[in-house]
């Protein structure tokens, strides 16, 4: 429906393979500029190896990633960094522990090299709804709503353009939950920014995303849109069977 | 019917260096021969009420209770032995992931073994044979191959449900399960259920179901008990959530996402300080 222009992200029959493993199997996908798009699956379906593929993060063995009109080699650049950033599922677990919020938030910013670093921690802090009390903290000193709010402020703080989302509140409660997926929302409507998002939660893609790919064994299931999983309008009995397990436990009827 | 568990006033307080914290603050119900469900956010006291009544609260936590009777036995009234042989004879617990509540470097077969004849006094033929049998009625399609297999060899699903087997084989009457599938895959999760489901059912169990998913322990219990700071807020039938009255147990039904319903930004809860009061 867009030209070639408006893609922020392909990937084209993408391989990853760990030793004779192979965890992606010929995978495509696109996303558009300003879009959200869910990736959804089962443990060891490979939607985490997908997006750890994009990062730089997995090896990748055949196929092509293409981010905003270029194709990636096997290396990544410092100038790929400030467009694509990742938030990561286990707050507890990527934060480094004896760093302060304010060190965790300088290090992007001393690395690509950016002079007004004081201005930008304290709007980074702001735009998450921490407030700058936050900033001389531990991580072992926030909860985990406030953890990922300071992961998802340390990747904004680059601004990039298109954000990777690993399951970024399946580790929170439900009621934080709701909380970061609104602010979650709230900034990619305000910085037009592009998602890549997994989940489990058929749910929470669907509540976040425009269009998703169902994935199985490191292969796509289905493609479809967020509408066309609310109608059930599902092609695959795989689709369905996780449909039907999201709505929760339904006792079969006891023979009375 | 009598209650098989009867639970007035339960507090526990942990000391730490600064000051006590109170993990439970005066829980009371009582438990017949019925799925039970507790519901809460982390911090709430759920599992520590959990443990408190199996017996595995930390050593140095002070536990009070007006009542804390399980089938006329006063649980806090008996010494450490009698104690041990409650605990994994008629009282059991499932642990939420099988990877760091079983052992690593013992077959998953010796282990449910071992539960068996701490208990009961069976030939090593008759206990591998009551093994086998339990990890068929978890609906393990190859019981004799599993039974000779690590931990580390099996899935979460298969490990719960091994998990599952060693609690059940020694029979008994009351189950805890401390978020027994929020370390499954979704379509794993209601096959472990629905295991549970038939298991406790067949058996007359009574089952204390701890969970901080509202939606699944709602479809999941006869009744549902939600925890807030260490306290009940709500005790209601699980097929009467709809109408929950405290604006906590509505706010947690509300703040999830839904399938097909469209609401941005979602509700979230906001906090009163008095029902932490």
């Amino acid at each position: 429906m867009n030209n070639q222009q408006n893609l922020a992200l392909t990937v084209e029959n993408l391989e990853v393979k760990y030793d004779r493993f192979r965890a992606l199997r010929g995978v495509s996908l696109d996303v558009h500029q300003g879009e959200s798009f869910g990736l959804v699956g089962e443990s060891g379906s490979g939607k985490s190896t997908l997006l750890r593929a994009v990062a730089g993060l997995a090896p990748v063995t055949g196929g092509t990633i293409t981010v905003n009109g270029k194709t990636l080699g096997s290396s990544r650049t410092k100038a790929f960094y400030r467009e694509v950033q990742m938030v990561f599922q286990d707050p507890y677990g990527s934060l480094h522990p004896r760093q302060t919020v304010d060190r965790l938030l300088l290090e992007p910013l001393a690395v690509h090299g950016f002079a007004d670093i004081e201005k930008r921690i304290l709007r980074a802090l702001d735009e998450v709804g921490l407030g700058s009390s936050f900033r001389f903290r531990y991580s072992h000193q926030l909860s985990g709503g406030q953890r990922q709010r300071v992961a998802i402020a340390r990747a904004l703080i680059l601004e990039p353009s298109i954000l990777l989302l690993d399951e970024p509140t399946s580790a929170l409660d439900a009621s934080v939950q709701a909380e970061v997926l609104n602010l979650l929302e709230q900034i990619r409507r305000d910085r037009k920014l592009t998602f890549l998002m997994v989940s489990h939660d058929l749910a929470v893609v669907t509540h976040m995303c425009d269009r998703l790919m169902v994935m199985q064994n490191g292969a796509e299931v289905e493609r479809l849109s967020a509408s066309e999983l609310a109608r059930h309008a599902v092609q695959q009995d795989y689709t369905r069977n996780l449909l039907v397990a999201s709505e929760g436990f339904v006792r079969p009827a006891t023979p009375s | 019917m009598s209650a098989l568990l009867t639970v007035k006033d339960l507090r526990v307080q942990f000391p730490t260096r600064t000051g006590v914290v109170d993990a439970v603050r005066g829980v009371s119900f009582t438990l017949g021969r019925e799925r039970l469900g507790i519901v809460g956010e982390s911090g709430s006291g759920k599992s520590q009420t959990g443990r408190a009544i199996m017996g595995l609260t930390a050593p140095h936590a002070k536990i009070t209770a007006e009542t804390l009777n399980f089938d006329g036995t006063d649980l806090l009234d008996i010494s450490a032995k009698e104690r041990r042989n409650l605990r994994g004879n008629r009282i059991a617990m499932i642990l939420q992931d099988p990877k760091y509540s079983l052992n690593p470097v013992m077959s998953i077969g010796r282990q449910i073994v071992e539960t068996l004849r701490t208990h009961e006094k069976v030939s090593k033929s008759e206990a591998r044979k009551r093994a086998l049998d339990m990890l068929s009625a978890v609906q393990i399609r190859d019981p004799e191959r599993v039974f000779d297999l690590h931990p580390h060899e099996v899935s979460g699903g298969m490990g719960q449900r091994a998990m599952i087997a060693m609690m059940l084989i020694t029979g008994p009457e009351l189950l805890i399960a401390d978020e027994p599938t929020s370390a499954l895959d979704v379509t794993v999760q209601l096959d472990v259920l629905r295991i549970l489901d038939n298991l406790v059912r067949d058996r007359g169990m009574g089952l204390i179901f701890i969970s901080h998913d509202l939606r699944l322990v709602s479809s999941f219990c006869d009744r549902v008990i939600v925890m807030y700071a260490g306290r009940i807020v709500e005790e209601i039938a699980a097929s009467d959530l709809k109408n929950a009255k405290h604006a906590y147990t509505r706010g947690l039904m509300n703040c999830m996402p839904q399938i097909g319903v469209d609401r941005h930004p979602l509700p979230v809860l906001d906090r009163k300080p008095e029902w932490a009061a």
